[in-house]
């Protein structure tokens, strides 16, 4: 178990795959409104979010992220009418399995917001952040890190 | 087409432990179509376990590869190469497919990584429903091209029975009773007079009954 001054310490990494027409404008606005987000959240452009596969978001925690957000549209708002109901369901089935191979569900995580929400892109990648960090570092991440070592 | 459902991947955890280098092996065919054992389940099984076994501390190799058939010799022996590298193969092919591979790489154990459910359509995004049971004589000529074999829970041939309600099964309120939609399409087929006959007794024997089936056909034989 970790003790919780290491789990302060620790600097996650997350992935966010971010929706171009909402939460990428978003982090954009953010931006311009100099509203500062936690840099533990590296940006992915989607065109959708329904673009997004399991694959994607199981290829980035088997390549050492300690956690994966989607941010989508507000629903009913999608640019492509049900790409960001179609992400959540995909969202939903890699959390089942990351509860099927003992992982914690809560590493990926959706969130809909719009393109005027810069403030709210700030909140989330926070909120994201301190989960993580909560959960602490992926043992995968620290599996990957150890093997390098020993190389 | 052939209906397979994923097997949930404790099951799978479960049976590859002793194996240290497993190869999960895909089809292209029925279930690429079903989604339950094509390219893209492969390559989300075979990170799932790789994820499992990094965060657990297990040193196993999982490798990919998907056929274009597994219940053919030629493509199966595309990985007559390949399996020396394997302890195991965990093929996402149907029962069919499991089997032909086991039968022709005779010391490398085959674990099946779906459930192979049925015969059957795909009725919608995401839902599979079973129409046929490949019972070896088809009635469907007489049956208005619905078959009460699959369809009824009895396998009823002089249909309904007493348990038909609304048009709805006595076994589940969402399973239609066939021989209500039987008679639905006669009615639109103005064919009632095929209903009224009674159906001769069913020859079972080509049916499971009569053990494994087999189809010869001479005339494509080389």
């Amino acid at each position: 178990m970790q003790d919780t001054s290491t789990k302060e310490a620790f600097e996650p990494r997350i992935i966010g795959f971010c929706c171009k027409f909402c939460a990428y404008a978003a982090a954009d606005l953010a931006g311009s409104m100099r509203i500062s987000y936690p840099a533990s959240v590296k940006i992915i452009q989607v065109p959708c979010t329904g673009r997004i596969d399991m694959i994607h978001i199981l290829k980035s925690l088997e390549d050492g992220a300690d956690g994966v957000m989607i941010a989508g549209c507000l629903e009913g708002e999608c640019h492509f009418l049900q790409g960001n109901f179609k992400a959540r369901s995909r969202v939903e089935a890699v959390r089942r399995i990351l509860a099927q191979i003992g992982m914690e569900p809560d590493r990926v995580a959706m969130f809909n917001l719009s393109s005027a929400m810069g403030p709210k892109f700030a909140e989330i990648t926070a909120q994201m952040t301190d989960r993580i960090r909560q959960l602490g570092p992926s043992p995968v991440a620290t599996a990957g890190k150890k093997s390098r070592d020993a190389a | 087409m052939i209906i397979a459902s994923k097997k949930p991947i404790e099951e799978i955890i479960q049976e590859i432990t002793p194996y240290s280098r497993i190869l999960i092996l895909g089809c292209n065919e029925c279930v690429t179509v079903c989604e339950a054992g094509g390219k893209k389940e492969v390559e989300v099984l075979a990170s799932a376990l790789r994820i499992f076994c990094l965060s657990q501390g297990i040193e196993k190799t999982i490798g990919e590869h998907t056929l274009e058939r597994q219940c053919d010799h030629e493509y199966l022996e595309e990985i007559r190469n390949m399996v020396d590298d394997y302890d195991a193969i965990v093929s996402l092919a149907c029962g069919v497919g499991v089997q032909f591979a086991a039968e022709k790489y005779l010391t490398m154990p085959l674990l099946p990584g779906v459930n192979t459910v049925c015969l059957g359509a795909n009725e919608d995004r995401g839902l599979w429903t079973e129409r046929c049971q490949a019972c070896g004589s088809c009635v469907l000529a007489r049956t208005g091209g619905i078959c009460p074999v699959s369809r009824c829970a009895k396998r009823v041939l002089n249909g309904p029975c007493g348990g038909s309600t609304n048009g709805k099964c006595e076994i589940s309120k969402d399973t239609d009773c066939a021989w209500q939609l039987i008679i639905d399409r006669l009615k639109a087929l103005d064919k009632m007079d095929d209903y009224e006959a009674v159906a001769p007794v069913k020859d079972w024997s080509k049916d499971r009954a009569g053990g494994p089936r087999t189809v010869t056909r001479e005339d494509v034989k080389i």
